[in-house]
């Protein structure tokens, strides 16, 4: 009975790094209709600036978010203006390949000069043990940064006016413009957002398990899952779908093969799809 | 000056092609992974066979009868992926007129290679893929230089049933071939060794948190683990193993140990075991080819780094395939291929026969393997030779204590 809920502890855990992963992919939906499939390439580059900055300069790991957060931000805009500009309003299948082209050179590149061998970071903090099962430091640190990064989103869209206006031009793109927001300025600023968010939380990875230039692919496919959960283009909403995901992947460990794990999710997500293609916690589109 | 230079260019154009057409080679052709999720344990074995051909060509190269013949490669990146190997191995064949082919890395991607060399009737010798399924086909022209996956763990269940008779194993791998073959014949000689397995579980080779997969050990009340697969799951494994404190006496996880990469995951290495199929610590008196310290040491000297048993098993490919090519005094596929079945030849990596029953043609039957640990000794982290007795290096520490 403990071991069950060790694991439901160990997956809302999981879960809420798992939230924040896919909520840079669902905001960047929810504001201009874009998956953008350089996400999970913005991850490992959140893990790399990890494994560079404390092996070459001796960084805190966690030292390590701020400048994540301010180069994803910066290497998002420039990804708005090189792949996502042209393209805001047309079928999205374009903006898919555009933003999937991108990607495959990324990771061309990051493969060239790193190769694909495993990077480790080991991270020592204190965890909490419970009888014979414990929660290492580093899993606990990492979800609860992920629910103040999150939490912060939260107020910033809805607190500020920046955040409105994102809002905004997610809700009605030409309402938005017909009241003189600089829907242009904030589309690329929602890229920016979001893939800060993707190299945050890729530095949050990077502290809980080894990985490498290719690893960002399965926690993509992870993100796919949470945000249909979620809702697309609904931040919150991915949180509790990421909660939602690393839930049943500790639920469900306890009771079958670990190899069905895979086979679980994807059908759930087949379902959801089918019973709810909102997502489960966002009922209605463009509910930022 | 100028009538002397003329003269020396003139002479340089006449002489060079006759140099060019004495200096006959022998092509080898694989793949190797030099990206995806195989990469580390690929690159060992790609160093190994390099190794080998830089220091064959360096003594002149392979004697074919009264003729030496230089040794070249051609060689592709499969990125770990079983699809790519075929159509680069029928490429091997086909465009670059590959004499004989080397294996890739890793069972799956041996088992896609083995169809292709057999269909071309050309000769492949596999240091990388220790399933034994390519070898029940009737295949006569591959040859397994390593001891095969079904004795994997052999040493590591002696030697814990020697230390804990009724130790209760937890076995978790990944679904793949290599791994499934090693701990179904495992469990057998666990069963037979009077061990108890509590847990037997497969997870997905792209697995990347193994928290849940560590719960469940926990539940089961293992105190020995037996598993993993390949490099990246392998050290994720030992480190949420360490990071969760699983209270483990015992762990002995596949492959990804042997790598000296290894020593990075910290406290998180120490105690963990690893089958190794080579070490530096062994020494077998070879009747051919480098002594384990004229290998070590050169290696170490060109590369600076040291050599594991990927390199080792690669080189050893290499050395055979020389062995037998010279006994044959020939090129030819089928004459090579005798010389290789009647193969009975001690090497610094230790003795190499093959099966010569048409049920089992090609398998490793002489090479044994090692049990390998990693332990701190004079504040340096390194793997030692802890099983058989008989070639250790240092005593098996048992419990593991370092938050295992």
């Amino acid at each position: 009975m403990l071991g069950i809920f060790a694991s439901i502890i160990d997956g809302v855990l999981v879960g809420l790094v798992y939230g924040l992963a896919a909520m840079g992919l669902t905001l960047i939906w929810g504001v201009m209709d874009v998956i953008n499939l350089t996400h999970g390439a913005m991850l490992v580059a959140g893990m790399l600036v990890l494994y560079l900055l404390t092996a070459a300069l001796g960084l805190s790991p966690y030292a390590t978010l701020v400048p994540a957060l301010i180069g994803g931000f910066i290497v998002g805009l420039l990804l708005y203006w090189i792949a996502i500009h042209r393209l805001v309003g047309r079928p999205p299948l374009m903006s898919l390949l555009s933003t999937f082209s991108v990607n495959l050179v990324l990771i061309g590149i990051g493969t060239a000069m790193l190769g694909t061998a495993p990077f480790n970071v080991p991270v020592s903090v204190p965890g909490i043990s419970m009888g014979r099962y414990t929660f290492p430091g580093p899993h606990i640190l990492a979800a609860v940064l992920a629910a103040v990064i999150a939490f912060l989103l939260y107020l910033f869209l809805h607190y500020t006016r920046l955040g409105k206006a994102i809002r905004a031009v997610a809700n009605n793109r030409e309402a938005a413009e017909l009241v003189a927001i600089p829907t242009t300025r904030v589309l690329a600023i929602s890229v920016g957002i979001g893939v800060s968010l993707a190299a945050v939380s890729g530095v949050l990875i990077g502290t809980l398990f080894p990985f490498t230039v290719l690893s960002g692919d399965s926690y993509q496919l992870k993100g796919f899952i949470v945000t249909v959960l979620g809702g697309l283009g609904n931040p919150v909403g991915a949180l509790m779908g990421g909660i939602a995901l690393g839930l049943l992947e500790g639920v469900v460990a306890p009771f079958v093969p670990v190899s069905w794990t895979l086979v679980i999710e994807f059908s759930l997500f087949v379902v959801v799809l089918i019973a709810f293609p909102g997502g489960v916690f966002a009922p209605r589109r463009g509910a930022l | 000056m100028k009538p002397f230079c003329a003269l020396l260019a003139v002479a340089t154009m006449i002489v060079t092609p006759a140099f060019a057409a004495d200096t006959s080679s022998i092509t080898i052709g694989f793949t190797a992974s030099r990206t995806g999720p195989l990469n580390v344990d690929s690159t060992g074995q790609e160093r190994g066979f390099e190794f080998w051909r830089d220091e064959v060509n360096s003594k002149g190269g392979i004697q074919v009868g009264d003729k030496r013949y230089q040794v070249k490669f051609a060689s592709y990146d499969d990125q770990s992926v079983g699809g790519r190997v075929q159509q680069l191995y029928t490429r091997l064949v086909n465009q670059d007129k590959a004499d004989f082919l080397f294996s890739p890395y890793s069972s799956g991607l041996t088992a896609a290679a083995a169809v292709i060399s057999e269909q071309y009737g050309k000769i492949m010798i596999d240091s990388g893929g220790a399933e034994e399924k390519p070898f029940q086909l009737g295949s006569k022209h591959l040859f397994m230089v390593i001891t095969s996956a079904g004795h994997y763990l052999s040493g590591a269940i002696a030697a814990l049933k020697e230390k804990n008779p009724h130790a209760k194993i937890a076995m978790v791998y990944s679904d793949d071939p290599f791994s499934k073959t090693v701990l179904a014949a495992a469990k057998e000689q666990a069963k037979e060794a009077g061990l108890e397995v509590v847990m037997d579980e497969s997870y997905a080779p792209s697995t990347t948190d193994f928290g849940p997969i560590v719960n469940k050990i926990i539940s089961s009340n293992a105190d020995a683990f037996m598993g993993g697969g390949h490099y990246s799951d392998g050290a994720t494994l030992a480190r949420q193993m360490y990071d969760q404190k699983a209270n483990l006496k015992w762990i002995s996880i596949l492959v990804a140990p042997a790598d000296d990469k290894f020593s990075e995951l910290g406290a998180a290495a120490l105690g963990v075991t690893v089958p190794s199929q080579w070490e530096p610590q062994v020494n077998y008196k070879p009747q051919f080819g480098p002594t384990t310290e004229e290998f070590a040491k050169a290696f170490e000297a060109k590369l600076h780094q040291k050599a594991d048993y990927h390199v080792a098993s690669g080189y050893t490919a290499g050395v055979v395939l020389q062995h037998a090519i010279e006994k044959a005094g020939s090129l030819d596929t089928e004459k090579v291929a005798k010389a290789l079945d009647q193969t009975d030849v001690t090497t610094f990596f230790g003795h190499i026969k093959f099966a010569a029953d048409p049920k089992h043609h090609g398998l490793q039957v002489a090479h044994e393997m090692v049990l390998a640990q990693w332990q701190k000794a004079n504040g340096e982290v390194a793997r030692q030779v802890v099983w058989p007795t008989s070639a250790k290096s240092a005593d098996l520490i048992y419990p593991i204590n370092a938050g295992h």
